[in-house]
């Protein structure tokens, strides 16, 4: 059977439904740019999705070493043949006419062409004399979640051993810092607990601020595939907007945004009170349920119904619906992690699981995830705050441990404190502390909160900032040195999901011009600097991806993220397969944590804990005596009110996101078609109630202004919270006339000028969802929608707005096999 | 029970003195955004001490004051704000801001150890009726406590950059 189906206006495509601890039906979804038939693709290339962190595994189409298409590989365990929109649509961005093709240096203000070895000198001319006059602390390294393992784990050791500087972070900060502090609050170590397999046994499905259908949506057809069949999961949707996944929810709570905590005691304290707990594994696995019980005890659902204003039988609804279910499967994302007490809600999660037993069997899973795709490797990497391979920079045999596989002395790592997070970085560079700063692969002048900040940091004479990326984004614009980089299908490299599951990318055509690597630039600014370990041997011994992987699997060795069971080869002949791999489990591992806690001794555990309110570092001493025989930790936190809070100037909340059709800053989606036609330009969503009391409709021109500036968008009306403002995060200047920002005929376009510079104090990543902003009209509407599409969480209360479509250009083959071919997926157990 | 009302006294003065500088520096330090949140939180427990401290002492016969606003300073603390927003390019404030958190450190600390003895005056008075002070003791001191790790990680944090780039 096979079937063409426009996948912008039918974005999860056509369902094939399937019953509780059945396989997933494989769908093969192939899209082929226009007049390209089958029969002219000359190669199939293997390679998975960079622009979500799903880890869709996909052969890319070459005919005369142009990429024309892509198909989803039906042997992956991740999507089982299924592609999203923007893996079908994302890839033509590569083919960009505006792609850089040569460095750029700043030249008399401007930035001119120039040739590598111009650029990378400058770069390592730099770089010595700052080492030499201020010492490693003036450079700095923020990275990305978007590039390739090898290229992260390349990048630590350059940053951490041969500069020697503590100033290495990725935007992972952003998305997923929150994931992996929550797990090393409870667990004692990063690793995601549970595996996307839990979604096919699950009864009760509870996500809390994770719009999956649009950040995953891949896993979202799985869910919806799930709730055709038999014996259908039940959700819990835990989201102030009106997603999809709240039209599907059994149970779904539209909190005021920034009382996650509140609401997550409330529904512990339900757990409790009703004895929905698992003594057994309490007692086995986890230390401190006395001191959780005793802070919940006062967590009523009617205490946390005023927090919250939601009703307390509707919590109390959500109470039951987790507590009672006997496979039980949470995710959390963003609107716990991008919100103030991010850390804290999060763990509350995790203590949910750990009192209900939900941990480490099919059904009974835990999955923090992640934002983006690789962001997996910039944390096990240690390019995102923390060291390789999961080690505790606290712990001395780590860092010995780690020397070794590098061949320095301990003292050339510095640990005397935590690895800088992105945040403090910036106001390093802000102070004039921080004289060099090295972005590759983001873009912080429109991602990052506060951009008239940003901006006024980046744009700084006295700091040198080199720029590595495929465009000239907003970021670039205002570098010192920019340098053209090769990209996903024009360099070889592994990436990791947020279910651990490690995918090979491999080069399918040659990148535009004389554009590189990522791990090429790395490695050539190595070789430039002369990095030598103890002995006078270079420090950096690979010259390519799979030398880079094999040094990798070196330091990963005995580690959680344990990468030595896998090779290129391997990874080649099997798809995508979960880490930890090694020789006792040679196959992958699908869940964590399946006989007991393995992480959280003492003397093996990442981290020894902070303090869940104030973030403070707690010392090996208070570690060892709370939890010497390393069990889970159940970790309390009491409800603090967000910073900013709405008032007569500011009356509404705001709250900032993603759509299904772009990622990131779009530098790659605004350049596909077919998804910047989805989504053009930036939208602001509006509760129909306070529409009405404003006298505003669909397709107003209004202002959205916040204590630190403003952006302009059309309205579109939907049945968001009333007293709440939602803005996509996407749009930036680019494609404007304004270039990096803001100007005299540029009104403001990105969310992050009305967000605000604070961040949980616990994990650090900033708050993109608790912000005060005022709401005003500009300019009527002229009849036109707004450019929101229809088919998402922005889809319009009532008027009648035109479908979002993406016509012919958008058709895509999906074809169902008629047997089941690969049997060998773990869901058919 | 002199002994205990004076420490009750001393304890109320210093919460006080507490919120009230973990306000001021959270202003001086605005563009130090951690410190400057945090620091604000971390106010809100001190003043909640005072509000219990008073209480308690109500209870005794001995009249304390109220607990300061989150911040009483009007003009000042606009000043504050503005200063340390035309200093955000520079790093000496960097100093300043160590021997800030140096002194809250140090204000916890004296907090700490009054509550200390409140809580030994308390279990050998316990007999008699005291049983109020010993509870208000063990929850307010851990809070007082968890001060004093916050300004310390703070100041193990920052110091390594501020001290080593000036």
């Amino acid at each position: 059977m096979e079937d063409t189906t426009d996948r912008i206006a039918r974005p999860w495509g056509a369902r094939a439904p399937y019953g509780r601890h059945e396989t997933w039906p494989t769908r093969v979804d192939t899209f082929l740019a226009q007049g390209v038939e089958p029969g002219a693709v000359q190669r199939w290339v293997q390679s998975a999705s960079i622009l979500h962190s799903d880890g869709d595994a996909m052969d890319v189409a070459v005919a005369d070493g142009r990429m024309v298409g892509v198909r989803g590989r039906d042997a992956d365990r991740v999507n089982r043949g299924r592609l999203g929109p923007k893996d079908l649509f994302g890839w033509q961005a590569n083919a960009s006419r505006d792609r850089l093709t040569r460095p750029l240096v700043r030249r008399d203000g401007r930035l001119v062409e120039t040739d590598w070895d111009t650029a990378m000198d400058l770069v390592a001319d730099r770089s010595r004399a700052l080492l030499d006059s201020r010492g490693p602390g003036s450079i700095g390294f923020y990275t990305s979640g978007q590039l390739f393992l090898e290229e992260y784990y390349t990048l630590t050791v350059l940053a951490r051993a041969g500069i020697g500087t503590h100033h290495l972070d990725g935007n992972t900060r952003l998305c997923t810092a929150t994931a992996a502090e929550a797990l090393k609050e409870t667990f004692g170590c990063d690793g995601q607990p549970g595996s996307y397999d839990d979604f096919d046994h699950a009864d009760v499905i509870a996500l809390f601020g994770h719009n999956i259908a649009e950040t995953q949506p891949v896993q979202w057809m799985r869910l919806l595939d799930r709730l055709e069949g038999a014996d259908p999961p039940r959700l819990l949707c835990v989201d102030p907007r009106p997603t999809r996944v709240a039209e599907h929810a059994a149970v779904h709570l539209a909190p005021r945004v920034g009382t996650n905590v509140a609401l997550l005691n409330a529904l512990l304290h339900e757990t409790i009170r009703h004895e929905r707990i698992d003594r057994d594994f309490i007692a086995a696995h986890t230390v401190g349920f006395e001191e959780l019980a005793a802070r919940v005890a006062d967590c009523t659902p009617k205490w946390a119904a005023e927090i919250c204003d939601v009703p307390a039988a509707l919590i109390e609804e959500a109470a039951e619906l987790v507590g009672t279910t006997d496979a039980l499967v949470s995710t959390v994302l963003q609107g716990v992690y991008q919100s103030h007490q991010a850390t804290a809600a999060a763990v509350q999660v995790n203590n949910l699981h750990l009192i209900r037993g939900m941990l480490g069997r099919p059904g009974a899973g835990l999955l923090q995830m992640n934002g983006q795709p690789t962001a997996q490797n910039t944390r096990e990497c240690g390019a995102n705050g923390d060291l390789p391979g999961f080690r505790n920079w606290q712990n001395d045999a780590h860092v010995a441990d780690l020397a070794k596989v590098w061949n320095v002395e301990p003292e050339t790592v510095p640990h005397f404190a935590p690895p800088t997070h992105a945040m403090q970085i910036f106001r390093y560079a802000e102070q004039g502390s921080l004289r060099m700063l090295w972005i590759s692969g983001t873009n912080p002048a429109v991602s990052m909160p506060e951009l008239s900040r940003m901006r006024s940091i980046l744009s700084q004479e006295r700091l040198f900032t080199v720029v590595q990326d495929l465009f000239l984004t907003e970021t670039a614009q205002l570098a010192d040195v920019v340098l053209p980089a090769a990209t996903w299908g024009e360099k070889t490299g592994t990436l990791t999901n947020a279910d651990r599951t490690v995918h090979l990318s491999l080069k399918a055509v040659e990148p535009p011009g004389e554009a590189r690597s990522d791990l090429d630039i790395f490695l050539d600014y190595a070789r430039r600097m002369d990095f030598k370990d103890k002995d006078g041997g270079p420090l950096i011994t690979w010259d390519g991806p799979e030398s880079a992987f094999e040094a990798w699997k070196r330091c990963s060795a005995g580690r959680p993220c344990d990468y030595t069971g896998l090779s290129y080869a391997k990874l080649r002949d099997t798809s995508g397969i979960q880490w930890p791999c090694h020789d006792r489990a040679p196959e992958g591992t699908a869940r964590l944590y399946t006989d007991g806690i393995d992480w959280a001794h003492p003397d093996v555990c990442e981290s020894y804990g902070k303090d869940l309110e104030t973030g403070a570092s707690q010392e090996v001493v208070e570690y060892r005596s709370l939890n010497p025989d390393g069990r889970a930790m159940l970790k309390a936190a009491a409800y603090l009110p967000p910073h900013e809070e709405p008032d007569e100037q500011y009356p509404f909340q705001l709250t900032t996101g993603r759509t299904l059709y772009h990622f990131h800053t779009r530098t790659k989606t605004g350049r596909a078609p077919q998804l910047n036609g989805a989504a053009p330009d930036v939208w602001v969503e509006v509760s129909a109630p306070d529409a009405e009391r404003l006298g505003l409709g669909e397709g107003d021109l209004v202002e959205v202004a916040g204590r630190r500036g403003s952006l302009r968008g059309r309205l579109r009306v939907t049945g968001i919270r009333p007293g709440l403002l939602f803005v996509p995060f996407h749009y930036g200047y680019w494609d404007t006339g304004g270039g990096s920002g803001p100007g005299p005929d540029t009104p403001g376009r990105a969310a992050n000028e009305t967000t605000v510079t604070d961040w949980d104090p616990v994990s650090k990543q900033p708050l993109f969802k608790t912000a005060a902003a005022a709401l005003t009209l500009v300019e009527r509407g002229d009849g036109r929608p707004s450019p929101a599409p229809t088919t998402t969480a922005s889809a319009p209360a009532a008027a009648a707005v035109p479908p979002t479509s993406g016509g012919p250009a958008a058709r895509t083959t999906e074809r169902e096999p008629a047997g089941f071919p690969h049997g060998s997926e773990e869901g058919a157990r | 029970m002199n002994g205990v009302n004076l420490t009750l006294r001393t304890l109320h003065r210093g919460e006080r003195r507490l919120a009230h500088e973990l306000v001021t520096v959270a202003e001086r330090h605005t563009t130090e955004h951690e410190v400057h949140h945090v620091a604000t939180d971390l106010a809100r427990w001190s003043r909640e001490h005072v509000r219990r401290l008073a209480q308690t002492a109500a209870e005794r016969g001995v009249r304390l004051g109220e607990a300061p606003e989150p911040s009483s300073d009007g003009v000042f603390a606009t000043l504050r704000e503005k200063a340390s927003e035309a200093v955000v390019h520079r790093p000496e404030p960097g100093l300043l801001l160590l021997r800030d958190l140096r002194e809250l450190h140090v204000a916890a600390a004296e907090n700490s150890l009054h509550w200390e003895m409140l809580a030994q005056a308390a279990q050998a008075a316990q007999a008699s009726r005291d049983g109020g002070l010993l509870a208000l003791a063990s929850s307010c001191h851990p809070q007082t406590l968890r001060q004093m790790r916050w300004t310390n990680t703070m100041i193990k944090n920052l110091s390594p950059q501020i001290l080593t780039s000036l």
